[in-house]
């Protein structure tokens, strides 16, 4: 909030200033700017009206052209993502894009963020963002299959973080578990500088019969316009202009959080997947962020027509709401629908049969505009265009930040030792006791990942697997994303990112085939922010064309900061791929003793921005690893093509906390229990000993193969480029991990590595566990 | 043969049952809608997990006065084979055709995982192709799982016989580890005195095909075919 936020939020969310005063309020130019409209803003809103606006007609420009809606400084830099393939269906600027998976399936997914309101009110924040994103992909006619979370908190030596993450855990969890989602998959990571400004993005993926796919459109002139599901009520008002600012030190804006019912969610999905199979709409939108403002007009905008909305006829849950209220509230579970002509009736009753409400409130116009009617007389009259595409965008000159540059070429060179032996086994052992690292059990084992029957692999593993309708093929997802690299080098690390997340899906045997992307930075009014914004965007785009995975949607969320600063540049890919045969997905954990251990990819003598710096010596520096992004996209091709020769017997991304850690994982999640693993890393003289063992260079995999198999795993490498040395061998049940390079020899019971990295995240919860929300 | 899978507003895991029946098992499967006052010609009702009603009273509670419910009551009171899953065995509780209740998790968490269970007794129709002391592997995923109930309701149906599976370790063996919620006696399922209505907290129907990781819980719904094409 600009300033004074207590008094903007008041004013907002009241909406009508109180019962004693009269509705409307006059507009003045401090309502203007506690609506967070500037003095170019103001003028183009004169513009596109061509008069004063009433009230009502500044709240809607208001949340209309918030970050949130309007993309004021993310449109122009967004221009440049590729967006088009073979595989695109629905691209971007719809409520989620989608994919071909195949056999005449659809895979639609979309990541969003759900930040501020977790910040404030962590359960239901979090709680309203499943819900949120799940309407997204069903309003697209996918049933939704799997949610993911990707999650940023401070440290959890901090009460404030461990209450946060409880709460979100539990926020995600409730609402999934009960609508009968699975949440497969995410990551979780603990940074102090995310303190007071914790990020909760959540992806959903679904599926879809190719046909049936339906977009947010208002066509034909004369349709009903109806509000279905939820009532409508005071909750909420003004959320996407609240996501729009920066939290300080007073945000406690608890009535501009949304309140979750799953519940009422679920029969809203089952209703509007028969509304659409029935086929008795002309489109449908979740009344999202900016409430049934921002559905009404998108879906004009889209079709080129107009709405009128008579405000009395909306279902509300609660007498004497105002137009200007009834217009931005966000109350949850509620949908837009254009109902096709003639069927309005059998609109009304699918949803009684699911036991809610659909009410027609308007119709679809010819005159290009949003109109609305309270008791017959007009209280908006915007044209759709202006303002749903007329936002004000922002192009800013980044420049870097000179503390980041100093960071980035800071000395490493204490550190490229652990010192001894017992220093570096310490070493991993501090590794793997790092929340950001360590197992995620307490966290996913709160989560439902049973229901639906369709979970080949869950969490833990490098992606989720899920089997693709009745098909005998499977969609992979993960999400990933890493702020400390993005920090010390925006453009690299947001490619990064790309080139992580199509390396994980590959890992399990999934071909890549798009992303949708939640790009989390600070206020990008300020130069440093931008240029992070505009390297990072730059870098993605350039990632997702080496990688072949288009951009099908996503959001931003910006203004992350607090009166400490903004948060590391935080941007989450989700990713979603395709194999043909679900029994070839390959696991992350060891098969059994005297299988043969192989390390594919190139080590280089790379510890900037590392885990390893991070969590054994407090110290955020250096440039995150090299990447080239050719190298990445044939590493991709040479897992594939070896998981389908059935060569793999086990894979797994090298990422934090480098090939001791990767090693360690394997070892760990063998699937008879812990297994040993005896590994000797040679021809590496010229690396320091933290980069052979915790370095994170990029396009790296642990694999394991049957011992025949060694020669053809070889002759496909060598097909794709991609180097590959046999570094070892699985050892018994139990057993050590053994682990020699750079001259340091680890020598750790595995037993003692499974209790760091199991206990690491209950170990500092438990005193969580009467924590109620 | 033909199982009804009753669905209330709420249910999530119906399409996990009807997955199980069709695909797992080979046999047919029809949807009973919770307003519905006829069974269809069920041969076998199935009661799936979810949060029938938004569970918002209690888990169960308000499920149990549907229209459909008066049916599966008679119908169970006339010796037909009922399986409540998760929150089905919460609505069998609640309706008075099994003994106990199902109440919030030791550690109040909402708990997701694999666990062992010991099929205790192979004489219900759910579990007659398990011998008795078999092992299986099955996914739970609930918040208000812990069986309770009276001691002396809980010494009478251990006297008849009637827990049907439990909580065990790998091996077997009870422990207070291998007890996911704190359950009395480890007790994971119990049977009506006619032991023709069981209800188990874990899900069988999530563990009936290769790839999801678990075929354990297929035998379920083998029995029940068994028994009524044995009978038929």
């Amino acid at each position: 909030m600009s300033d004074g936020g207590e008094a903007d939020a008041s004013a907002v969310q009241s909406g009508g200033h109180g019962a004693g005063e009269a509705y409307p309020p006059e507009v003045t130019p401090e309502l203007v700017e506690e609506h967070g409209l500037n003095e170019r803003e103001w003028e183009l809103l004169l513009e596109a009206l061509g008069r004063e606006p009433t009230f009502a007609e500044l709240g809607v420009f208001s949340a209309m052209w918030s970050e949130h809606c309007g993309y004021q400084h993310t449109r122009p830099l967004l221009a440049d993502l590729p967006t088009e393939g073979p595989q695109v269906i629905q691209g971007p600027g719809e409520n989620a894009g989608v994919v071909d998976a195949g056999e005449g399936w659809g895979v639609a997914f979309k990541i969003e963020s759900h930040n501020h309101p977790s910040a404030v009110e962590p359960y239901q924040g979090a709680a309203t963002g499943v819900g949120g994103i799940l309407r997204d992909v069903f309003t697209m006619g996918a049933r939704p299959v799997a949610v993911f979370d990707s999650l940023r908190f401070g440290s959890l030596d901090s009460p404030r973080s461990r209450y946060l993450l409880d709460g979100v855990v539990r926020g995600v969890g409730d609402y999934g578990n009960c609508v009968g989602v699975p949440t497969l998959g995410g990551e979780t990571v603990f940074d102090p500088i995310y303190e007071r400004n914790p990020l909760v993005n959540v992806m959903c993926v679904g599926f879809l019969p190719k046909e049936r796919l339906i977009r947010g459109e208002a066509e034909g002139v004369g349709n009903a316009v109806m509000a279905v599901g939820a009532r409508t009520g005071r909750d909420g008002i003004h959320g996407a202009t609240f996501a729009s600012e920066e939290l300080d030190e007073e945000s406690d804006s608890r009535p501009q959080v949304q309140v979750g019912d799953p519940f009422t969610e679920k029969l809203l999905l089952e209703a509007s997947l028969e509304l659409i199979e029935r086929d008795l709409l002309v489109g449908i939108q979740d009344m999202g962020a900016a409430g049934l403002t921002s559905s009404a007009t998108e879906m004009a905008a889209r079709s080129g027509t107009g709405v009128e909305i008579d405000i009395d006829r909306v279902p509300t849950r609660e007498p004497g709401m105002t137009p200007y209220e009834i217009l931005l509230s966000e109350s949850q579970e509620r949908m837009l629908v254009v109902a096709r002509p003639g069927r309005e009736e059998e609109v009304r009753e699918v949803l009684d049969r699911w036991e809610l409400e659909a009410a027609t409130i308007g119709r679809v116009t010819d005159d290009g505009r949003f109109r609305v009617l309270n008791a017959g007389e007009t209280v908006v009259d915007i044209p759709v265009e202006p303002l749903v595409d007329g936002c004000p965008t922002y192009v800013r000159d980044g420049v870097e930040s000179g503390e980041v540059r100093e960071r980035r070429e800071r000395d490493l060179s204490p550190y490229l030792d652990p010192g001894s032996d017992r220093e570096a086994e310490d070493a991993l052992l501090e590794i793997l006791d790092s929340p950001s690292v360590a197992s995620r059990r307490w966290i996913y084992d709160q989560y439902d990942t049973s229901v639906q029957t369709r979970t080949v692999a869950g969490p833990g593993g490098d992606a989720a697997v899920i089997r693709l309708a009745d098909t005998r093929r499977a969609v992979a997802a993960t999400v990933d994303g890493n702020g400390r690299y993005v920090y010390l080098h925006p453009r690299r690390g947001a490619q990064i990112a790309v080139a992580e997340a199509a390396r994980n899906l590959a890992c399990v045997g999934a071909r890549p085939l798009g992303i949708t992307n939640c790009l989390n930075f600070g206020n990008p009014e300020g130069e440093a922010v931008y240029h992070q914004l505009e390297q990072a965007v730059a870098g993605l785009g350039e990632a997702c064309r080496a990688l072949d995975t288009p951009v099908t949607g996503g959001n931003a969320s910006l203004y992350n900061e607090t009166p400490a600063g903004p948060i590391y540049p935080t941007p989450s890919v989700g990713m979603v791929g395709v194999m043909d045969d679900l029994a070839d997905a390959v696991p992350q954990g060891f098969r059994g003793s005297g299988d043969d251990v192989w390390l594919a990819g190139t080590t280089r003598d790379e510890i900037g921005a590392s885990e390893y710096l991070s969590a054994c010596h407090g110290v955020v520096a250096g440039p995150p690893p090299s990447l080239d992004l050719e190298e990445a996209s044939r590493l991709v091709d040479f897992l594939l093509a070896a998981a389908g020769a059935n060569l793999v017997i086990s894979a797994h991304d090298c990422s934090d906390g480098g090939l001791a850690v990767a090693l360690a994982e394997s070892a760990l999640s063998a699937r008879d229990g812990p297994h040993g693993v005896r590994c000797v890393v040679s021809g590496g003289e010229e690396l320091s000993p933290a980069a052979a063992l915790f370095g994170e260079s990029q396009s790296r995999v642990v694999l394991s193969a049957d011992p025949d198999d060694g020669p053809g795993l070889r002759r496909i490498a060598d097909e794709h480029g991609v180097p590959l040395a046999r570094i070892g061998q699985v050892g018994e049940p139990g057993g050590r991990l053994r682990l020699s390079a750079a001259g340091r020899d680890l020598d750790i019971a595995m037993r003692e590595i499974r209790d760091v990295y199991e206990s690491a995240l209950p170990r500092r919860m438990e005193d969580q566990a009467g924590l109620t929300t | 043969m033909k199982f009804g899978i009753v669905r209330f507003p709420g249910s999530n895991s119906d399409l996990d049952c009807h997955r199980a029946v069709t695909e797992g098992l080979g046999a047919r499967a029809e949807y009973l809608w919770h307003r519905e006052h006829d069974l269809q010609g069920a041969d076998v009702i199935l009661l799936p997990g979810g949060f029938s009603y938004g569970d918002y009273l209690r888990a169960g509670a308000i499920a149990r006065f549907s229209p459909i419910m008066r049916e599966v009551v008679d119908f169970a009171e006339r010796g037909g084979p009922v399986l409540g899953i998760c929150n089905g065995f919460q609505v069998l509780c609640e309706a008075r055709l099994l003994p106990g209740a199902l109440a919030r998790n030791e550690g109040l968490r909402f708990q997701s995982r694999h666990v062992h269970v010991r099929v205790e007794t192979a004489e219900t129709p759910f579990t007659s192709a398990y011998g008795e002391g078999e092992i299986l592997r099955l996914p739970i995923a609930n918040g208000e799982g812990r069986y309770v109930a009276d001691e002396t309701t809980l010494d009478r149906i251990e006297g008849e016989d009637r827990v049907v599976i439990r909580y065990v370790d790998e091996d077997g063996g009870r422990s207070d580890e291998a007890n996911p919620n704190g359950s009395a006696r480890d007790i994971a399922g119990v049977c009506s005195a006619e032991r023709n209505v069981v209800g188990v907290m874990p899900h069988p129907e999530r563990a009936s095909l290769p790839y999801l990781g678990s075929t354990d819980g297929l035998g379920f719904l083998e029995s029940v075919l068994t028994r009524t094409a044995g009978a038929a």
